[in-house]
């Protein structure tokens, strides 16, 4: 019989893409809530925003497979790590764990492109962005996933941080309100969506503050 | 030594040992929809099974009840669902043995086979099927799907394979929260007589179920009506200079 069908792919790309930005004293992390496979649209609302402590959130967009069971095995090792030291695990501590565990399958990898927010030990807002083996760098915003490439050089037009060459080091975190910082995630999703099939339907954003964590919702285009 | 070059290029995924992995499917299902209505769940397939494409089986019972609160449809590979079937069974009569009154709700089945599922893909050895999971519990209703890799989401209303393309258009524009069983099942008809005409390996033979909080009910295998006789259809090649 000849071959007809395709062989197995273990990899899959359900698109999607997340946003997050530090301020002093907040943290937005944003995702659209599209899942795709191919010209195919499996759902329009599917969440990429999974909360890891009370003020440690992970947005993950790539094969979600894999980012479901990277969320699984990072709450797992959470869960272990209160029963041990009966509190939340800071969120430079997850930082590193998470690219220890996106390591561990170096030759296997999950083929996951996350961004992680939160608060640092001082109670500034910080951002970690990854690669899918574990590569990561401390930053004051970052864009990952389809639409990343549309959105970055957007951001780094728009909030000018400091170059990580100068000495002293400089803080990475964005001068701009949280309510500027709301409405420039708002603007380059909408601009995200114009020209990546693989972002819309709707955008999650969740924001960490003094306050504690606030979740909104904006509508993006469908097509 | 014609065939070393062969045996190397799949060395990676064959181990010393030389087992055999499901490298692609043989008998193959077709499309499942499925939608959530006002009581519960609706689901229909048909009852086609393909061997490439050769329709070589025509009573496949896709659509199968899993404990009391759960029903689960299969496209894809039958042997690889079947054995799908056999680690639920189990799974649902070890947790009827605890005699302790809790039972397995279909969250909690869709969970376990979307770990089979990624289980399977991480040994590249996969269960070549997309599976479609309906049911209803303590008032909650459930519909989600898993694939082959292992991706999986909740939907209002699902289709697998070519229903994603064909029945999934129709679905968006009809469907609403307070679907009755009647408007749900006539949706669901006019969904399944769609890809009746535009899927080769679809058949005119289907089974559609329901589950509410009362139970399972998978109806007798029926047909469709369908009507061919379109003037369009007559002398197709009128027209097409020198052809038959």
């Amino acid at each position: 019989m000849t071959k007809q069908q395709a062989r197995f792919e273990p990899y899959d790309f359900n698109g999607g893409t997340c946003v997050a930005i530090a301020g002093a004293d907040y943290c937005v992390v944003a995702a659209d809530t599209r899942m795709s496979t191919g010209y195919n649209i499996l759902t329009r609302d599917y969440s990429k925003i999974y909360k890891l402590a009370d003020k440690c959130l992970m947005a993950s967009s790539g094969f979600q497979a894999d980012v479901r069971a990277l969320q699984k095995v990072l709450g797992a090792k959470h869960l272990i790590y209160q029963h041990q030291h009966n509190k939340q695990m800071s969120c430079p501590a997850m930082a590193r764990l998470l690219s220890n565990t996106l390591y561990y399958k170096r030759f296997f990898p999950y083929y996951t492109f996350n961004v992680l927010v939160g608060f640092d030990e001082e109670g500034k807002g910080c951002v970690y962005t990854y690669d899918a083996v574990g590569s990561y760098e401390k930053v004051g915003y970052s864009a990952q996933g389809s639409g990343a490439k549309l959105i970055m050089p957007v951001l780094d037009n728009q909030l000018k941080s400091p170059s990580p060459l100068l000495l002293p080091a400089q803080d990475a975190v964005t001068p701009l309100s949280e309510a500027e910082a709301i409405d420039v995630v708002k603007d380059v999703f909408a601009s995200a969506t114009e020209r990546d099939i693989y972002t819309g339907d709707k955008l999650e954003i969740v924001i960490l503050n003094a306050d504690g964590m606030r979740r909104e919702f904006a509508e993006l285009r469908k097509d | 030594m014609g065939s070393s070059s062969e045996t190397k290029e799949n060395s990676l995924l064959s181990s010393e040992t030389g087992i055999q992995r499901t490298q692609y499917p043989y008998v193959t299902g077709s499309s499942v929809v499925a939608l959530k209505y006002k009581d519960g769940i609706l689901m229909a397939a048909d009852m086609g099974g393909s061997y490439g494409s050769t329709l070589r089986y025509k009573s496949v019972e896709r659509i199968k009840p899993v404990g009391k609160h759960s029903l689960i449809g299969a496209s894809g590979e039958i042997s690889d669902f079947q054995e799908i079937m056999r680690y639920l069974d189990e799974q649902v009569l070890n947790d009827n043995m605890w005699d302790d009154g809790n039972s397995l709700g279909p969250k909690e089945i869709h969970s376990y086979l979307t770990r089979v599922m990624y289980n399977r893909r991480n040994k590249f050895d996969p269960l070549w099927n997309t599976l479609i999971l309906g049911g209803v519990k303590k008032g909650q209703k459930f519909l989600g799907m898993v694939t082959m890799i292992g991706v999986n989401f909740e939907e209002n209303h699902v289709a697998t394979g070519f229903g994603n393309h064909m029945a999934q258009p129709i679905l968006r524009s009809e469907w609403h929260e307070n679907l009755t069983f009647e408007e749900g099942v006539t949706l669901l008809e006019k969904c399944m007589r769609v890809l009746l005409y535009r899927d080769r390996s679809a058949v005119n033979k289907f089974q559609i179920a329901k589950i509410t909080e009362e139970g399972v009910t998978i109806s007798q295998p029926y047909a469709l009506k369908t009507f061919w006789g379109f003037k369009a259809f007559e002398n197709p090649t009128a027209g097409a200079e020198g052809s038959w």
